[in-house]
């Protein structure tokens, strides 16, 4: 087995070492009926180069769709990734090393993180970030628990029933079983944005945390800023979730509009779409409540020779440590996604990064308009949007599958999670969509509904 | 070999890097984004401007040569499983296989979006649905989810899946057991789920006994977290005892499978009356560590508590694979979309190259590993207990605690002989404890290179205390001041924090 270096002379030596006659003297003391009864039914092991036509036959099997022609974002967005991610990403010093528990030869991973957590209190406009959660829908689930844990008295949770159907479906399997905390789902106005009536009926001395996301589902860019100083009136938090990370190269920060702690995707900062995961939970709060945080922090210290280097720190929120009053279970988190999104944010850097967010505005903007030339088509909500929308389509669930049959797959159709949403498609634009793709896609879908 | 490695103070050679936010240039960019072929708009109109921010000024301004040479730089910095032996106990630092790196590369693969018609991702269905299969084979459970993103996402699920199990049975139980030696993770796992944690203790031994599993047991027991074999290596003798007292009870049992790597082929845990256990990925299935992940915790149940597992479900109908929602009892989602695919794609890569046979021969050379070292060192190290350990060991500190070394000071001096550290002062029930976990992947010859280093720094302790209490020499920075950075936080570049 060539991942196993045994020679049967190695074997042999090190039994000898032990003073025992063969492997198997070494499992005896397991009960028998479970060493008897434990062989396993798998196929005989492959080659390099058979595993590869394997793979390869599957990876081949959904190749027919180019991303171009996909309009599919919801949560998960196909962005042009700078081939120096993925070349540091595969450095094995980072890949093969794990969590830091010996700076001294960890200072690599560990001034990344702290390069990590710079730019994304940056990017979210709050004084601490995390060194990373999951995704965006567990660290979602995290800041709400946070909420309680920073307002312990209150037992109630807003939610914007425009938050991603996915992170609202995780907060709610995270609460349940949480003691002394529920969740009240709040609608969404003609405009689309969350409703102010229904925010200010239930805004009160129960509500712990507001949650909204930032843009939320249908792409539109919520009022934080309003929703901020009702919340603080009530004497609650307000907490963002952004799913598209690259909004914020060109929107205000949640920070900047009053969001006391700030989640965020960060699968579109160089990250692959690879089938939804792994991607990258993003965390950011203002510094008062930093020992409230879940996840691990790294901070600057200096070693015995006066040098600057970086160490994990505040540990005593973890589980660790910390055992069941930790402030969350989370050990492993997604380091390496951490570094592509590092890597990622450095070379577009402050320029980049904004001349991207535009790009994906002027696209996006500009698909809109030319979906919009098809009989019927309208937007659904009048606001403005970062890089996907919803667009009232006649039929649409028939239009969708007419285009699917011609290769385009035309967002998604919006009636599957919202069932009050009728005739409705969610499609997104990036900077991968050329001219050429948007008219394509504006010209099959002026065939399809006429 | 062992002699040449620096024996004594030696020099930092390592070059000085400092963050990349320092390097740069106003003005300077490292990215370019493609031709503008889209006719003009009005941004103004698209974006009003009073929702759009100020420039990022904390952003760096560097060209791509400078961003590789930062991260180059850095990545020489870090010791790694690819460059040396990292003996992690519990982690399970084994070769990364290279070729899983590729196939999780692969267009098709990497470039799928999870909403993509299930008819056009048959492919990564079917890749999916047979690792499901390869996982319950190897654990002897009857169902899998593939979706927690790591192992304490695997015991939140799982624990999840506990408590609904009991919900619907209308039983209000409210406490968990969970041994001393466990991760923390069981704990501030079953915590978040609302459970009163129970601990028990464990014998002398570094065992489990039933009759202490008993005495905790009643019937506001849910559950008992267990792992096995636990963190001292030992495989649970009585295991087939005390999850017998758990059923009885109506509790269940919850195995974690941090430590399947010292099973596979030789006993599984589903054989074990265990109800659900999680797998860590990263561990046993060779996928890389990644600093810090990501990871992936799947986990298996019995058939009890299947309707439970998370949606979405892939189920198989006409020959093909769709994914369903379809699941009443289910405990909901714990993340967006499937699990951490490129993950699953990677260990699915490991199983297909291991083959049953192979995954077997894995296991047992782990075991004979363990032996090995434990073997060589105990004669001057002295082991935390003397029953017979499985894929690691671990080692007190009460051979040099009188002399006022630490557990630490080993810790840091092996890095001068350029191994990576073992998981030190855990588990908790061990004095200054040394968890030695050199997997399969490592060979013979590495593992004598470690026990002499490992001896010479035990003669080091009597002959030059002084230089283990300053190790490590040879790393680009000697030890760091820990209770400075907790004391004042310094967590990002910028300014100080909040004003």
């Amino acid at each position: 087995m060539r991942y196993i270096p045994h020679t049967e002379h190695d074997i042999q030596a090190m039994l000898a070492v032990l003073g025992v006659d063969s492997v198997e003297d070494l499992i005896r003391h397991l009960p028998e009926n479970l060493r008897q009864n434990a062989s396993l039914k798998l196929a005989p092991g492959l080659a390099e180069s058979e595993i590869t036509k394997r793979l390869t036959a599957f990876a081949e099997q959904q190749t027919g769709y180019g991303p171009e022609q996909s309009f599919l974002g919801a949560g998960a967005y196909a962005h042009l990734v700078p081939v120096v991610v993925d070349q540091i990403v595969q450095r094995a010093e980072f890949a093969t090393a794990y969590t830091p528990y010996q700076p001294e030869v960890s200072q690599g991973t560990l001034q990344v993180i702290f390069e990590f957590q710079s730019l994304v209190a940056s990017l979210l406009g709050l004084e601490v970030a995390n060194a990373s959660m999951y995704d965006g829908a567990s660290a979602s689930a995290e800041a709400v628990l946070m909420t309680k844990r920073i307002l312990p008295k209150r037992s109630r949770v807003l939610i914007a029933r425009s938050l991603h159907p996915q992170y609202r479906q995780v907060i709610q399997t995270y609460l349940d079983g949480f003691p002394g905390l529920s969740l009240v789902e709040l609608g969404w106005d003609e405009t689309g944005q969350l409703e102010p009536a229904a925010l200010a009926q239930h805004l009160d001395e129960r509500v712990c945390g507001v949650v909204v996301g930032y843009p939320n589902v249908f792409g539109v860019i919520e009022d934080i800023a309003a929703i901020g100083r009702s919340a603080q009136d009530a004497g609650a938090l307000t907490l963002s979730v952004t799913s598209e990370s690259v909004a914020l190269g060109i929107l205000k920060s949640p920070g900047e509009l009053g969001a006391d702690i700030a989640v965020a995707e960060g699968q579109s900062l160089g990250i692959p779409l690879s089938y939804g995961g792994p991607g990258l939970g993003l965390f950011a709060c203002r510094s008062r409540y930093v020992r409230n945080m879940p996840g691990r922090l790294v901070g600057e210290t200096v070693d015995q020779d006066g040098r600057n280097g970086f160490v994990l720190t505040l540990a005593t929120r973890e589980q660790h440590i910390r055992r069941e009053r930790a402030t969350s279970n989370i050990c492993t988190n997604h380091g390496l996604c951490a570094l592509a999104a590092t890597v990622f944010l450095c070379l577009l850097g402050k320029q980049g990064l904004h001349e991207l967010a535009l790009r994906n505005v002027k696209n996006s903007h500009y698909l809109a308009e030319v979906l919009q030339q098809a009989a019927g088509v309208q937007p659904r909500f009048p606001s403005p949007f970062f890089n996907e929308c919803v667009l009232t389509v006649p039929h649409a669930r028939s239009v969708w599958a007419r285009l699917k049959e011609q290769g385009v797959i035309a967002g998604l159709v919006l009636e599957d999670w919202y069932a009050d949403l009728r005739d409705c498609l969610l499609v997104c634009a990036t900077e991968i969509h050329t001219r050429e793709a948007l008219e394509r896609f504006g010209q099959r879908l002026r065939q399809a509904v006429a | 070999m062992a002699s040449t490695r620096p024996t004594s103070p030696g020099k930092r050679t390592m070059l000085n890097e400092p963050l990349i936010s320092a390097r740069g240039s106003v003005g300077r960019v490292g990215y370019a984004l493609p031709r503008d072929d889209i006719p003009e708009r009005d941004q103004a109109r698209d974006l009003p401007a009073e929702l759009c921010r100020e420039a990022l000024d904390d952003f760096p301004e560097v060209s791509e040569g400078e961003v590789v040479r930062h991260f180059t730089r850095l990545s020489q910095w870090n010791m790694s499983a690819a460059t040396t032996l990292y003996p992690l106990g519990s982690c399970t630092m084994k070769y990364n296989p290279v070729v899983n790196e590729y196939m999780a590369r692969l267009p098709g693969l990497a470039q799928l979006h999870p909403l993509t018609p299930d008819d056009q991702a048959q492919g990564a269905l079917t890749l999916l649905a047979e690792l499901e299969r390869c996982l319950a084979e190897i654990s002897g459970m009857d169902a899998i989810s593939l979706q927690p993103a790591a192992g304490a996402q695997g015991e939140l699920t799982g624990m999840k899946l506990i408590r609904a199990y009991h919900q619907d049975r209308a039983t209000a139980r409210k406490k968990v057991l969970i041994p001393a030696s466990a991760h923390g993770t069981n704990p501030a796992s079953a915590a978040l789920c609302g459970y009163d944690v129970v601990q028990v203790a464990t014998g002398s031994d570094g065992m489990l006994s039933a009759d202490e599993v008993a005495k905790c047991t009643d019937t506001e027991v849910a559950a008992l977290m267990v792992t096995n074999p636990n963190t001292l290596g030992l495989f649970e003798r009585e295991i087939l005892q005390i999850t017998d007292v758990l059923h009885a009870h109506g509790a269940l049992v919850y195995m974690d499978g941090a430590n399947l790597n010292a099973l596979m082929g030789v006993a599984k845990p589903g054989h074990m009356s265990t109800d659900v256990i999680q797998f860590n990925l990263h561990k046993t299935f060779s996928t890389p560590h990644g600093g810090g992940g990501p990871g992936a915790g799947p986990v298996g149940v019995k058939k009890i508590l299947e309707p439970y597992l998370p949606i979405p479900r892939i189920v198989h109908k006409n020959d093909t694979y769709s994914w369903s929602d379809a699941a009443p009892q289910s405990i909901g989602r714990v993340r967006s979309f499937y699990g951490n695919f490129g993950i699953l794609v990677r260990a699915y890569a490991y199983i297909l190259a291991m083959g049953g046979d192979g995954l077997t021969h894995a296991t047992r050379m782990a075991i004979l590993n363990a032996n090995y070292l434990r073997k060589r060192l105990e004669s001057v190290y002295t082991l935390a207990t003397h029953e017979p350990c499985m894929h690691e060991c671990v080692f007190s500190d009460r051979s040099f605690q009188q002399t006022g070394i630490k557990t630490l000071d080993i810790a840091k001096r092996l890095l001068d002989y350029g191994f990576y550290a073992p998981t030190i002062y855990f588990p908790l029930v061990v004095s200054g404890a040394l968890m030695i976990e050199p997997t399969e992947t490592e060979t013979k010859e590495t593992l004598d290179e470690f026990a002499e280093a490992l001896l010479a720094i035990a003669r080091e302790i009597t002959d030059q205390p002084d230089l283990l209490k300053q190790a490590p020499f040879t790393t680009p920075v000697s030890r760091l001041d820990e209770t400075r950075a907790a004391r004042r936080p310094v967590l990002r570049w910028s300014r100080a924090p909040d004003s």
